[in-house]
């Protein structure tokens, strides 16, 4: 297993930042989604993040959910999320994240779901839905499993939210960009460039933007202020249209934004 | 502690905020601005007010000894919340949560709707305190509940259909909470039962216990004792907890929540979440719901889209646990034929929700017998199912009425 920490810690000394690619499990089939995501690290994706399908995405915008319904469709079942996790980390070396909603997790057994994703090598889990309040099971168990919890911090999050954002997370804390869900936007926001600013008051080691990036410029922008760019709708979107090819064709785009300008 | 004195965030294990970071501090600020409502006589005046002069509060109750025929001559008596302005309950939570918008000086409402009901009854509020609205609704029930749709958009409100998942209430809420997330600094969320976040099953209970807190002293007045039983149909929860929570504390009376038995909990076809799910988190709240083995959520099924919700607010799932209050399934058929009996022997047609409480009293004046006393809910009208029954019962003229 690795962490992502020390890789984004390393994508700061040799380059701007870490670039980090989304992609849900399952979609189109679970074959290509494996075969995308390894195709996302062959070109130059740092730090890999699986979305689990899920019935209920609150957080996710069309594109994304169009596709996390076509997995599901398709029969996605969770114990797919570790076949996907064991069959990128044997084929790369890139840390992967699990983007999940809490009630899979809770279903499956917080602790088991800890140890049975550490077994696969996965890094740890974004929870775009527990917030640290809720989060006390997860936190004890990914200690025990030593994986990284991804909190989020949003640009209306209190001080003492930030606070808690910062302290409770382990690998980065996700900044979002924007008051809004998942999806490609033009130009990503500039409360961005204040929470960011925010976190590393808090003291964060790792702070780490999504919601919105689509292109290398906005990459290279955001690696100005953040250790990461997260990228997801727009990876999903070259899947949908153009197959496993034009996402690493896009991944490969995206990854000049991390150049040292 | 007595039970009507328990609050949220938590209902035992049930309950808490599990809800993206990005709509924390609107949750925070509705909950502060409500705590301080609460306590603010000229919120609670203005409110009451509200309930006087455009509601119709108090609502009246109906002895209905032709009905109670059919149900082992029991009493029974039903508390007429079909006679609130627009039709049901769910009025009485939009004033409250309306003036809270008014309050915390936000300009747009948004609010999911299942049957309409909840959807209409914020409409009105938006034109009545001049607020932007916009309505996410199911397609599914866009369809099979034409008639509010009209009213919604006769009222100045926006209707939004919702085309995601099941394209019923679930993905209507999952819709608003994207809007929600997106447009917090101008927009309130007028949530319509005691489902979601803290402070939303607390907040929406308050506002509907006068249903119950009326009911409990019209009953003394009319009989000189409490109720044997209280009954109500249970979708996310608002009117039967608005009923069932001026009792709480009264041991003798018995509490039963009906919910939508759908084609048989033996089937796959219900919304009998308490009867048939586990526990689980869906919509921001730890309570029962509807779900696979992995915890994906299971569509739910009622002939009553107002029922037609796989999960559950948190306070019932307290309620059965510690054992206050007992839960059963209602058939779609029980539901339709009761629905039929009031509108024969009374001259009340019941919203087909508010039929599955009238079916559950058939069956408990059976158990219970003569000497006991019934209190149902009566939660809202039929007129917007006009059409469901009209096909169900085959009632119009020209063969099929597709
Ligand atoms: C008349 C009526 N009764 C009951 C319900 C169910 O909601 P709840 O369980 O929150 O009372 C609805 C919902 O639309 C309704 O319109």
């Amino acid at each position: 297993m690795r962490n992502v920490g020390p890789v984004i810690r390393e994508r700061n000394e040799q380059a701007a930042g870490a670039l980090i690619g989304y992609l849900p499990v399952g979609f189109p089939t679970l074959d290509e989604s494996v075969e995308a995501a390894v195709a996302l690290v062959e070109h130059g994706v740092d730090v890999l993040e699986l979305g689990l399908p899920y019935s209920d995405p609150v957080m996710d915008g069309p594109v994304i959910q169009a596709a996390t319904q076509q997995a599901l469709a398709n029969g996605f079942r969770l114990a797919d999320g570790f076949e996907a996790v064991r069959r990128i980390t044997e084929r790369t070396d890139a840390p992967v994240l699990i983007m999940t909603y809490w009630n899979p997790v809770v279903q499956y057994g917080v602790d088991r779901f800890a140890d049975d994703l550490a077994a696969a090598g996965g890094a740890g889990l974004i929870t775009p839905d527990l917030i640290p309040d809720e989060g006390g099971a997860w936190i004890a168990a990914s200690e025990r499993a030593g994986l990284d919890r991804v909190f989020l911090a949003a640009p209306t999050s209190t001080d003492a939210r930030v606070r808690q954002a910062v302290e409770s997370s382990r690998g980065f804390v996700y900044a979002v960009s924007t008051m809004g869900i998942t999806g490609a936007r033009t130009d990503v926001d500039s409360a961005a460039r204040a929470l960011v600013a925010r976190l590393h008051e808090a003291g964060a080691e790792a702070a780490c933007v999504g919601l919105g990036i689509s292109t290398a410029a906005q990459v290279a922008e955001v690696l100005e202020y953040a250790e990461g760019a997260i990228v997801g709708s727009a990876l999903v979107r070259a899947l949908a249209e153009g197959g496993v090819a034009a996402a690493g064709e896009l991944a490969a785009e995206l990854a000049r934004g991390t150049r040292i300008q | 502690m007595a039970l009507r004195a328990q609050t949220g965030p938590y209902f035992g294990d049930f309950g808490g905020r599990f809800v993206p970071e990005s709509l924390v501090a609107a949750l925070d600020e509705l909950s502060e601005a409500y705590e301080l409502a609460k306590l603010d006589p000229l919120f609670q005046e203005e409110l009451a007010e509200l309930g006087r002069s455009y509601t119709g509060r108090p609502s009246i109750i109906t002895e209905v000894p032709r009905f109670a025929a059919h149900a082992g001559d029991a009493r029974i008596i039903l508390k007429r919340e079909d006679l609130n302005h627009t039709g049901s309950h769910k009025i009485n939570n939009v004033l409250g949560q309306a003036l809270l918008t008014k309050r915390i000086g936000k300009q747009r409402i948004i609010a999911e709707t299942g049957a309409g009901q909840h959807g209409v009854a914020s409409a009105t509020a938006a034109a009545l305190f001049g607020l932007d609205c916009t309505i996410y609704m199911g397609e599914v029930d866009t369809e099979r509940q034409a008639l509010n749709v009209a009213r919604m958009r006769l009222l100045g409100a926006e209707v939004i259909p919702v085309t995601a998942g099941s394209r019923t209430l679930k993905d209507a809420i999952n819709e608003a909470m994207r809007d929600w997330v997106t447009n917090v600094e101008t927009t309130n969320y007028l949530f319509g039962t005691v489902a979601g976040p803290h402070p939303f099953p607390e907040m929406v209970r308050d506002f509907q216990k006068i249903i119950g807190e009326e009911a409990r002293e019209q009953v003394l007045a009319l009989t000189g004792a409490l109720p044997t039983a209280v009954a109500a149909c249970v979708g996310g929860g608002s009117n039967a907890i608005g009923i069932f929570h001026a009792f709480l504390d009264d041991t003798d009376v018995a509490l039963y929540g009906f919910e939508a038995g759908g084609e048989g909990v033996e089937t796959s076809r219900h919304a009998a979440t308490i009867s048939k799910g586990r526990p689980g988190v869906l919509h921001g709240a730890r309570s029962y719901l509807l779900q696979d083995e992995d915890g994906q959520t299971i569509e739910s099924h009622s002939i009553s889209a107002g029922l037609d919700y796989p999960g559950v607010g948190p306070e019932h799932s307290w309620l059965s646990a510690i054992g206050r209050a007992a839960y059963r399934p209602i058939t779609d058929a029980a539901a339709m034929d009761a629905l039929r009996l009031l509108s024969r022997t009374e001259g009340i047609i019941p919203a087909i929700e508010s039929a599955h409480a009238l079916a559950g009293a058939l069956e408990l004046g059976r158990e219970l017998g003569p000497e006991s006393v019934i209190l149902v809910n009566l939660s809202g009208r039929g007129d917007k199912d006009m059409e469901t029954a009209a096909r169900y019962f085959e009632l119009l003229d020209g063969g099929s009425a597709e």
